[in-house]
């Protein structure tokens, strides 16, 4: 009997070896070596065992504590606005008797369009002072703020440039809406059920795996916000590449330093990569709590449903 | 099967432990003798590939024709240049092993930190062995390009920092030489319309405004970043608080907000549209480099304009024409293929007089060794000189080398922003904040 599970076993392990290997190269030596630099100081040169320092100065680190804040503030408010806006305009969408192809078209093209050029277009048509946005507001004799330069601004600037960019999401939920049974809406409608009613009751139930998936994987997006942040600080911010500048993310006033990018900052350009680990793993944990929980709730709702 | 997960925590762990960057041995400067150091027709030929920074044709042509100075030299050595290299991209490929032979930073940000870990060679044993004599570059130059006794780079050219007054909008007045002066100019020069916002200021005293950095203001009242021990002096050093109290009079002379919305509305600081160049600031603070730009710029180049050593303190005199000096570091990093021929470039790049000025006539940045500033054929017009005298004066200062320059100028920074902007309620307690910052982090890299 020994001998034949001993076959078996090898047999599969054989089989799930690409498996295996892929999450041990990809995945668990990274998050190994992450968790071993973390109780180092490491400066991309040379390592030294430091204990838990990195740790006790995470802790106490101020600018973690405001980057962070500022990526559960992406979590809270970017993520909703996205999804509530790509289902409001996929909801729409679907209402259109003609012109719907065209119109879907142009919702998705801003997602073809590279992050970078993106954002650096946003900017420039939000400058307080030459952007057209602005100008525009001006004529309706509203003095419109300065979007991507003000600390109480720049975080909505960037949602906006993410309800924009949402063109994937809307396509995602188009697809789900569409495929509700029809039946089931001429049936509440026989029952007297208005829009409102057959909204909660059928389309959201239906749609609820596709809501779910979107919100994860917003979530997860949210949490590792990087590039959008770091192109709007800079150009906002004036600042040049020219050689012999280095530029510390979260222009204006801190309000748009994410916790990747403060991640990145501490590791590559401030040399102390065995604190950027320790960040590391806090991000991961947070975007774990963040899956699960979401995951956890959306089963509920889907065994509720 | 048991022993398998065994079996691989232990293969992790050792290449967990063998796999830091840069653990490979390539061949290091001055490790062997070399026999003739004085002919060149002695180096072995090679390919040297260099890193530098300048980025425009002007720049990049004017330093590879001092390159070009080298190669007749010794003819069996070809040097290929790659121009717009950030720092980042260097220390990146000394880690991954594809080190140039050469690189160039225009910062001097990185070099403690390059030095310490070894990332750029140690010249020491090199210079000692080919004889030459260091003093001849000025102390500032010589205390930022090393870090702990390592001297891992040599300055190429230097930038001193100064004031630019605009003649036309000076009133006949002569350019401030203290600080009181300055603010009383400042007040008397300031154009504003009938809604109070400005139109013309004397001087912009924001911190967040173009070369206003905190590095550059220091030297007015000759204050101290760092302790004899390492440790921060900004909040103990009154000379800081002395400027920080100036500064923000004159901020709150112009009211914050008209001061925010004269700056946000300036032009580019490396395009044409710069205030100084559009007459919309009378005196700004500048490098020795904005000669060449205002010479380069067509509409700009007209404007009668004069340079001076920046006001300094009203109870320091003594101060008055010194400023901030940096400049362009040069070295050999780890990994270089052929360490020998890059010393040889490096060297002749740093203190081959003729080369020097060459480059500082065509780049108009200061050159960085005595024999190269008394050369006759160094132009030196009134503008320019004011920054060879400040570059030579004995109390001109520089940020000290320390691993975590960025770091430390940024927390300061951020603490000036909050203070010019008035959120700040108590100064020593705002900087005794700045000054737990920069040494939590120094504790944390260990030096």
């Amino acid at each position: 009997m020994a001998a034949s599970t001993r076959g078996e076993g090898v047999r599969a392990l054989v089989w799930l070896a690409p498996w295996i290997i892929g999450i041990a190269v990809f995945f668990v030596y990274p998050l190994a070596s992450t968790v071993y630099f973390s109780f180092h100081r490491y400066d991309l040169f040379t390592l030294e065992f430091v204990g838990l320092d990195n740790w006790r100065y995470a802790l106490s680190d101020t600018r973690l504590g405001r980057s962070a804040l500022n990526t559960l503030w992406l979590v809270v408010f970017m993520v909703p606005a996205q999804l509530l806006f790509a289902l409001g305009v996929a909801q729409l969408l679907t209402k259109l008797k003609s012109g719907g192809g065209i119109l879907r078209t142009i919702f998705y093209l801003p997602s073809l369009v590279p992050m970078v050029a993106g954002t650096v277009a946003f900017v420039y048509l939000l400058n307080p002072a030459t952007g057209p946005v602005n100008q525009l507001l001006a004529l309706v004799g509203i003095t419109g703020p300065d979007w991507f330069g003000s600390a109480a601004w720049a975080k909505p600037s960037l949602t906006l440039l993410a309800l924009w960019g949402a063109g994937n999401t809307v396509m995602i939920f188009l697809a789900a809406l569409l495929d509700v049974p029809k039946h089931l809406y001429e049936a509440a409608a026989i029952d007297g059920a208005g829009a409102w009613r057959q909204f909660r009751s059928i389309t959201l139930p239906v749609i609820s795996p596709v809501l779910m998936f979107s919100a994860v994987t917003g979530v997860i997006y949210a949490v590792q916000y990087f590039t959008q942040a770091m192109i709007a600080s800079r150009v906002a911010s004036g600042a040049t590449d020219s050689a012999g500048t280095t530029f510390t993310p979260g222009y204006p006033d801190g309000a748009l330093l994410t916790l990747p990018q403060h991640l990145f900052h501490t590791g590559f350009r401030d040399w102390s990569m065995g604190l950027a680990c320790v960040y590391a793993l806090m991000l991961f944990a947070v975007s774990m709590v963040f899956t699960l929980v979401l995951l956890r709730q959306f089963g509920r709702a889907e065994a509720a449903s | 099967m048991r022993s398998l997960p065994l079996a691989a925590a232990g293969l992790l762990a050792l290449t967990l432990t063998a796999c830091t960057a840069g653990n490979s041995a390539p061949p290091a400067l001055g490790a062997k003798p070399t026999t003739t150091s004085t002919d060149p027709a002695a180096l072995p030929a090679a390919t040297l590939e260099l890193w530098h920074g300048f980025s425009t044709d002007v720049e990049t042509k004017a330093f590879e024709d001092a390159i070009a100075g080298f190669t007749a030299k010794y003819p069996q050595i070809k040097v290929v240049a790659q121009k717009g290299i950030q720092d980042a991209q260097i220390t990146q490929a000394i880690r991954g092993g594809q080190a140039p032979d050469v690189a160039a930073s225009f910062t001097t940000d990185n070099v403690a930190q390059w030095c310490k870990s070894g990332a750029f060679q140690d010249l020491t044993p090199v210079i000692a062995q080919d004889g030459i004599d260091l003093n001849v570059l000025p102390a500032a130059s010589r205390s930022y390009t090393e870090f702990e006794g390592k001297r891992c780079t040599m300055p190429l050219l230097a930038d001193a920092y100064g004031l630019y007054y605009n003649k036309a909008l000076m009133k006949g007045e002569q350019p401030p030489k203290t600080l009181s002066e300055l603010t009383e100019l400042t007040k008397k020069l300031t154009v504003r319309d009938a809604e109070g916002n400005i139109e013309v200021a004397g001087f912009i005293p924001s911190f967040q405004y173009y070369e206003n950095s905190p590095s550059h203001l220091g030297p007015m009242v000759g204050a101290k970043w760092y302790n004899d021990d390492g440790t921060s002096a900004i909040g103990s050093d009154p000379a800081w608080k002395q400027l920080l109290q100036w500064q923000k009079e004159l901020v709150d002379w112009y009211g914050y907000d008209k001061l925010e919305k004269f700056r946000k509305g300036l032009g580019d600081e490396w395009g044409a549209e710069h205030p100084f160049f559009e007459g919309k600031v009378a005196m700004v603070l500048d490098g020795e480099w904005r000669n060449a730009m205002i010479a380069a710029d067509p509409e700009a180049k007209d404007m009668d304009y004069g340079t001076a050593p920046l006001p300094v303190a009203d109870d320091k005199p003594d101060l008055y024409g010194s400023g901030f000096t940096a400049g362009t570091v040069i070295g050999v990093p780890k990994g270089a293929k052929h360490p020998q021929q890059a010393w040889e470039l490096v060297k002749y790049l740093t203190t081959d007089t003729e080369s020097l000025v060459t480059l500082s006539n065509a780049l108009r940045n200061v050159p960085t060794t005595k024999a190269a500033m008394d050369h006759p054929g160094l132009a030196k017009d009134d503008r320019f000189a004011t920054f060879l005298d400040i570059f030579a004066h004995p109390k001109t200062s520089t940020l000290p080398a320390n691993v975590n320059s960025v770091f430390n100028q940024d927390a300061f920074s951020t603490f000036l922003i909050e203070w010019e902007k008035g959120a700040v309620k108590d100064l020593d307690a705002g900087l005794a904040e700045v000054d737990a910052r920069i040494d939590d982090k120094r504790k944390l890299s260990g030096s």
